[in-house]
């Protein structure tokens, strides 16, 4: 029928997201993209094509964080900026690590990596006396804390990178390569995710549950440090030497700190389910619907990056190990994870289930990634040995 | 995996059993079924380790459950029919999920739905009505050109009496779903091409057959053999420095098959670099492909990590080995010490015969290793890592077919300053050596423990010794009858520990005296072969020319407390020889993974589809909204409903804002409601 008319408001629609950027959003660009340029000015020429790829795609990756996440700007500052301070006081030589004031207090990897524990088990305390206690001050000062930690975490990573590459240039590499160092990685990754989710939601109260699980990895970390030396750095083995391992590693961790994120509210939402609605308790707690809004959320975040882990893992596999598929007891249990969390978001996206089931699923569903992630190395053999305690 | 789908309440006509199938096999339920069973098989398939030579299951489950296992194919769960079966559903019921829904998923995704009827939209979670003012043309222009500001796709439809303004965005969730769910199916194909299905179906008919004996590739028979031409296939080999291969073996449940290559695989060298540590840093083999193809011989290395592709083979670092090192090896008869020790020379994987007093042996040789770098955990708690030199493993096998294995190493090995000759024994395969150290001289030879040992079996030699000591021994007044006896019972039992050590002397302690007095016996033994044995070992010292004023040295003295100690062990030791190697030439063999594997590319197009498609699902949220502006006196009456197919609250949230700023647009005169419908 000629009645219609359809029309088609291309020109409107571009009312677009970058005139929405403020001032500092455009300074916070000009940084990133600055630093990016500076790098590669001074690094270029010793940068192969892969590690150019990589600078370039961390411009938009950081620009994007930093408008996304405005509290992500200063944390990348700092972390940059203290990082290249000990790298700079570090100069060409290790022992430096000993003599040096702040190395050895504060800024040597493994200096970084205590505090990063200590912060985050003093954080883990603050959550939960901010719980009790109602005081929003014990609140905030939990937040900073968690901010701290994370940022001495990574600072920490950022140094030990540089420390192996002191150690010999051939025995550098990015520290990712065995549990000590993705446990490290864990904890960073996870207490990022919880501090974007209590920013986006305004709420301190699901950050006792969180860090406890946090908690939990550091003490496995000071048991690993003092009871096994693991926070030596040693040579990587031929399979690892890698570039897939830069990508691989840090991808899976972005799923399992979600998944862990998500076993952890699980267990805040069944405490709250029980609790009389009205309650004292039931006010200072996460309310249900958020929980299980914030659940749903870190396992997709968590289910997206894995899968992505699990691809890339699957085409370094097909360089290394002659295959992109082997039913290699890690592929396998890779794959359980991935089949458990997809069958999760199913009910819960085609099903419509919320809830007291999905919460115990969440909570099962870490045990299934435990094990992928440790009972794996622990028990079963393979060709995936690499994390062996 | 419909569900998420608007498709608000279609009638439901009489279905056929196709129809009924096809519900069935696209059903939700069934697919969740299928993730759960799959996932059940999976975890039996890291639990028992998979492709195991089949006598150990037998040994794991005993013959009646080996069997059962067996038949229910658990040794190869992810080659098994039953497991692709399940593999195959789950491909079906994507398939069919995908066939019903992707007609309504992409008709939402273009498709505005401008005939939506205001009663429909007054059904929604989401509206909120008010009155605009001014025409409905110009009321449906300003909330058009507002909804395309937040990012809306919008299109406009004249009803006459109404205008409907429809607006979409995020329609690429829909995409997702399609991208996520296609994926599936096209990584499954593709792992399909790659996989054993074409061998398994050649088996089944009787093409082929599966060679479970221990033979040469050259004798595998042509119906154990898989034509050069195979479209994909994953098959290793094991190639020794200057030797070619133009073929891979398949494993296959307890067997093999053989696989040609269209080119033949020569091995110059195999390289292993270490760190300063010791650990190994590279393994890499220079290779050469000889292929009839190419004008001249394609010279690569390969690493871990970095494979040859040579036209869609790939080639793949992937093991090591011995490859026939020829070593010499220098046999002592630990009965008759004294005779010239036996020279033996061959190479690993032969097989020696030997003859020794305690009838022919058969000395297979296993394997050499160059370097034996180990962790050795130092006071500190750190770790060093210590190489302990070439070693040479072999089997000395009677005539009855028992086999122990040794583990012997060339270079002394240093405990405490002192130098031993090290050797590993076990009886059975699998556990732990139990390790043997016999102390040697100041030359670092075995020449003196030889000659202890050599003189502590020469019963005659005894003799006279225990005689000499006799008298001190005994008590005044004895006669001689008791004498002889006393050096009868001391040369028996410096016999019986020197041919059966100290385990022999345990079992007749525990023979001939009552259990209360069994610890006393076993402490006045030892005392009188200790004075014995030193007193045959101050002769010998004597002999060399070594025993000082001052008496026994203090190395000389360790050396006897280590030389006793070995004597003790030699019992358990099970075999008549000490083998020393003595000079080795180091093969070595590169183990390389062959594969083809056509279906990667598809795989890897499933897996692009696959990421992109759960990044569009969840981040993406189709949000869909409509206004009806009608008429009403002078002025609008706008009508504004919407739904979100992810997040109601997020959606909520967001149906608010747009309310205020389409309302705002519009110029709302009041009267406003709005609704969300419980």
């Amino acid at each position: 029928m000629s009645a219609t008319t359809e029309i088609v408001q291309e020109k409107l629609a571009k009312a677009a997201w970058w005139k929405r950027l403020s001032g500092v959003d455009w300074a916070w660009g000009a940084l990133v993209i600055a630093g990016a340029l500076y790098t590669y000015a001074r690094y270029g020429a010793l940068m192969d094509s892969f590690e150019v790829i990589i600078l370039v795609g961390t411009v938009p990756v950081v620009l994007a964080l930093g408008w996304m996440w405005k509290a992500m700007r200063p944390y990348t500052v700092v972390v940059t900026l203290l990082s290249l301070a000990s790298i700079g006081l570090y100069g060409a030589d290790l022992a430096r690590g000993d003599s040096n004031f702040f190395l050895k207090y504060l800024l040597s990897s493994q200096s970084a990596i205590m505090w990063m524990s200590a912060l985050f088990v003093m954080a883990t305390a603050a959550y939960w006396l901010s719980l009790f206690m109602r005081s929003e001050f014990t609140g905030r000062v939990a937040t900073a804390l968690t901010w701290c930690a994370s940022a001495m975490g990574f600072i920490g990573m950022m140094v030990r990178w540089r420390e192996s590459y002191l150690i010999s240039p051939d025995v550098g590499h990015i520290p990712v390569s065995n549990l000590y160092e993705v446990f490290i990685l864990f904890a960073v990754i996870t207490g990022l995710m919880y501090l974007y989710y209590e920013g986006r939601y305004r709420s301190r109260a699901m950050g006792a549950f969180a860090l406890t699980v946090i908690s939990a990895s550091v003490a496995f970390l000071l048991w690993y440090t003092f009871e096994r030396q693991a926070h030596e750095i040693q040579p990587l083995v031929p399979a690892l030497q890698s570039y897939w391992m830069k990508i691989h590693v840090p991808t899976n961790f972005v799923g399992y700190g979600g998944f862990a994120l998500a076993a952890m509210l699980g267990i805040a939402y069944l405490i709250v389910d029980r609790l009389k609605p009205g309650s004292a308790w039931a006010a200072r707690l996460p309310t249900l619907g958020q929980l299980d809004d914030v659940m749903y959320k870190a396992i997709a975040l968590g289910f997206a990056f894995f899968t992505v882990a699990t691809v890339l893992g699957a085409m370094w596999a097909a360089e290394a190990w002659g295959g992109y598929w082997s039913w290699d007891p890690k592929e396998t249990w890779a794959l359980i994870v991935w089949l458990n969390y997809a069958a999760w978001l199913h009910m819960r996206l085609t099903k419509g289930w919320r809830g007291r089931p999905m919460a115990w699923w969440a909570i099962i569903g870490l045990f299934v990634t435990s094990f992928a992630f440790l009972g794996v190395n622990m028990f079963l053999s393979g060709l995936h040995s690499y994390g062996t305690l | 995996m419909a569900g998420s789908l608007n498709t608000p309440n279609s009638p439901r006509p009489r279905r056929g059993t196709g129809a009924v199938l096809l519900e069935f096999l696209g059903s939700m339920n069934l697919a969740i079924t299928l993730l759960v069973a799959i996932s059940v098989a999976a975890i039996i398939g890291t639990v028992l380790q998979q492709a195991q030579p089949y006598p150990d299951y037998v040994r794991k489950f005993g013959p009646f459950w080996f069997e059962v296992f067996e038949r229910l194919g658990l040794y190869d769960v992810y080659g098994a029919a039953w497991f692709l079966v399940l593999l195959g559903l789950l491909l079906v019921s994507t398939a069919v999920c995908v066939y019903r829904n992707a007609p309504t998923m992409l008709r939402d995704m273009r498709q505005f739905r401008l005939d939506v009827q205001e009663k429909s939209l007054r059904g929604f979670h989401q509206r909120a009505e008010w009155d605009a003012a001014g025409e409905t043309a110009q009321v449906a222009g300003r909330a058009g050109a507002a909804l395309a500001a937040q990012g809306y796709r919008v299109r406009v439809k004249d009803h006459g009496d109404r205008i409907v303004v429809a607006g979409m965005r995020g329609s690429w969730n829909r995409l997702g779903y399609l991208l996520t769910h296609v994926a599936i199916v096209v990584i499954c194909v593709g792992g399909l091409i790659d996989g054993n299905l074409p061998l398994k179906v050649a088996e089944r008919l009787g093409r082929l057959q599966v060679e479970t004996r221990d033979i040469p590739a050259s004798q595998v028979p042509p119906e154990s053999t898989l034509p050069a031409d195979s479209a994909a296939f994953r098959g290793s080999v094991r190639i020794p420095e200057g030797g070619q291969a133009d073929f891979v073996f398949l494993n296959v449940r307890d067997g093999f098959l053989l696989q040609k290559l269209p080119f033949r695989v020569e091995l110059i060298d195999f390289r292993i670099d270490h760190y300063p540590s010791g650990q190994p840093k590279s393994f890499e083999s220079d290779l050469v492909i000889h292929d009839p193809e190419l004008d001249e011989p394609l010279k690569r290395t390969i690493a871990v990590n970095h494979p040859l592709i040579h036209k869609g083979y790939a080639i793949y670092q992937a093991s090591f080995s011995d490859g026939g090192s020829r070593l010499k090896l220098r046999a002592h008869a630990l009965d008759a010490p004294d005779i010239a020790p036996l020279e033996l020379e061959g190479a690993v994987y032969q097989n020696l015969k030997v003859v020794t007093p305690r009838g022919p042996l058969t000395m297979e040789l296993i394997d050499f290793k160059a370097y034996n770098v180990f962790p050795a955990d130092t006071e500190d708690g750190r770790e060093k890592f210590t190489n302990y030199g070439p070693s040479v493993v072999f089997k000395l096998r009677n005539e009855a077919g028992e086999a122990i294995e040794y583990l012997n190493y060339m270079a002394p090995v240093s405990l405490d300053g002192r130098l031993y000759f090290m050797s590993g024994m076990r009886a059975t395969p699998g556990e732990p050596y139990r390790y043997l150290y016999i102390p040697l001289d100041s030359q670092a030879s075995l020449d003196r423990f030889l000659a202890l040992r050599a003189s502590v079996l020469d019963e005659a030699r005894v003799r006279r010794t225990v005689a000499a000591q006799a008298d001190g021994l005994m008590p005044a007044g004895s006669d001689g009858a008791a004498r002889a006896n006393l050096i009868d019972s001391i040369v028996h039992l410096v016999g019986l520990f020197g041919r059966g050590g100290m385990g022999a002397v345990m079992d007749q302690v525990e023979q001939a005296v009552p259990e209360a007095e069994r610890q006393q016996a076993v402490e006045s033994y030892i005392m009188v072969l200790q004075s014995v044995i030193g007193s045959l070992y101050v002769d010998q010292l004597r002999e060399e020319g070594v025993l000082g004023e001052q008496g026994v040295g203090e190395a000389d003295a360790k050396f006897f407390e280590d030389a006793l100690e070995a004597f003790a062990a030699l019992g358990s030791y099970g075999s008549p020889l000490l083998v020393q190697m003595t000079d080795f030439q180091h093969v070595e063999a590169s183990g390389l993974q062959i594969t083809r594997a056509p279906g990667k590319d598809i795989v890897y197009l499933g897996c692009v589809m696959l990421m992109a498609g759960v990044f569009f699902m969840f981040y993406l949220h189709h949000r869909r909204v409509w206004l009806s502006v009608a008429a009403v006196g002078q002025g609008a009456r706008v009508l504004f409903a919407g739904t979100g197919n992810r997040d109601r609250a997020e959606f909520a949230s967001e149906f608010e804002g747009l309310q205020r700023v389409l309302s705002k647009a519009t110029g709302a005169a009041g009267n406003m409601t709005q609704q969300e419908a419980k």
